[in-house]
């Protein structure tokens, strides 16, 4: 018995915002300097040491932050409605502000991506815009993250307003599977994945080496943004509770 | 590990592309570094309004009763 409510002791202290705020804010420092540090590694490698794309010259440089930006548009929609869920089913409040906080910064993500898909469109396809598959759907999924956002702000009550966007966020996933498969499913303008988990990637390795850093900088960034949101919403909505009073008397004290 | 470019000016440059990546770039950056700064500011905001809450029930209580 000791051991099984030692098992779940993470999921309940996952589940208590008082805990959340004191463990990101230890780690967050750390985490600020490994975004950093591997974004403008990977920026510097990315756009001044790799060769130069055969076909596409320097324009292919826009890779380094437009794919990133897309991978952790989508993946912050399942961590978006994947909190919501777990909202939902156990009602978990802190479950709801982590669906809350992640919804601008998919937002963000996703108007990354959508911006430089269109400056990198002008020189490779003579085109800012086309109404392609991929393009369309990333398009569909701005919207989502903005809708999540707005709903926020639509109801009185907050518990209603976590339930209303957590039930969008959830039917928008239906979004997501659309996303990855449109460039395989409708043969378009935009170019098909270049990186597979499956099966070798499209890309030379020194042109690759750079986006994976990119990439990993792009995760370890999302966590920082999300912490930060949540930090903010965390104060909010405990702000009559006993331990942020605490904190903030022992901050002006000091 | 060597830069593609000669000199400063070819950077910009870009060979002829020069335009999109520095733009792409700049924007990509601006709008991470608001996704840091937009959360500070309200974290700090939060906590300010808390800080406020708390003197106004200290001399509230003492002197007036309000609130």
């Amino acid at each position: 018995m000791v051991t099984e409510v030692k098992k779940w002791q993470w999921f309940y202290r996952l589940g208590s915002p008082r805990w959340f705020y004191e463990i990101t804010g230890r780690w967050l420092p750390w985490l600020l300097c490994a975004a950093s540090l591997l974004l403008a590694s990977g920026l510097f490698w990315g756009l001044l040491v790799a060769p130069p794309d055969a076909r596409q010259g320097n324009s292919f440089r826009i890779i380094y932050l437009h794919v990133p930006a897309a991978i952790l548009a989508l993946v912050g929609y399942y961590i978006m409605a994947l909190a919501g869920a777990v909202g939902l089913i156990w009602r978990i409040k802190m479950s709801f502000m982590v669906m809350k906080s992640a919804a601008p910064i998919g937002a963000a993500l996703t108007f990354i991506a959508l911006f430089t898909g269109a400056v990198w469109g002008k020189p490779s396809w003579g085109t800012y815009w086309v109404w392609d598959a991929r393009i369309t759907s990333m398009l569909i999924l701005l919207f989502l993250y903005l809708g999540v956002l707005a709903l926020q702000r639509a109801f009185s009550s907050a518990e209603m307003a976590y339930r209303a966007s957590a039930i969008l966020a959830l039917v928008g996933t239906i979004n997501i599977p659309i996303i990855y498969k449109s460039v395989d499913w409708w043969h378009t303008l935009h170019q098909p994945a270049t990186l597979k988990l499956t099966s070798a990637s499209s890309i030379h390795i020194d042109m690759l080496q750079p986006l994976i850093v990119m990439i990993c900088g792009f995760y370890v960034f999302y966590v920082v943004a999300l912490c930060l949101f949540t930090r903010a919403e965390i104060i909010r909505r405990e702000a009559t509770s006993a331990w942020v009073r605490a904190l903030v008397s022992n901050e002006s004290s000091r | 590990m060597n830069i593609q470019f000669a000199s400063f000016n070819e950077i910009l440059a870009m060979g002829g592309h020069g335009l999109y990546v520095w733009v792409a770039v700049t924007v990509s950056v601006a709008v991470l570094a608001a996704l840091l700064v937009v959360p500070w500011q309200s974290h700090t905001r939060a906590l300010n309004q808390v800080r406020l809450r708390l003197e106004r029930h200290a001399g509230g209580s003492a002197e007036e009763g309000v609130d």
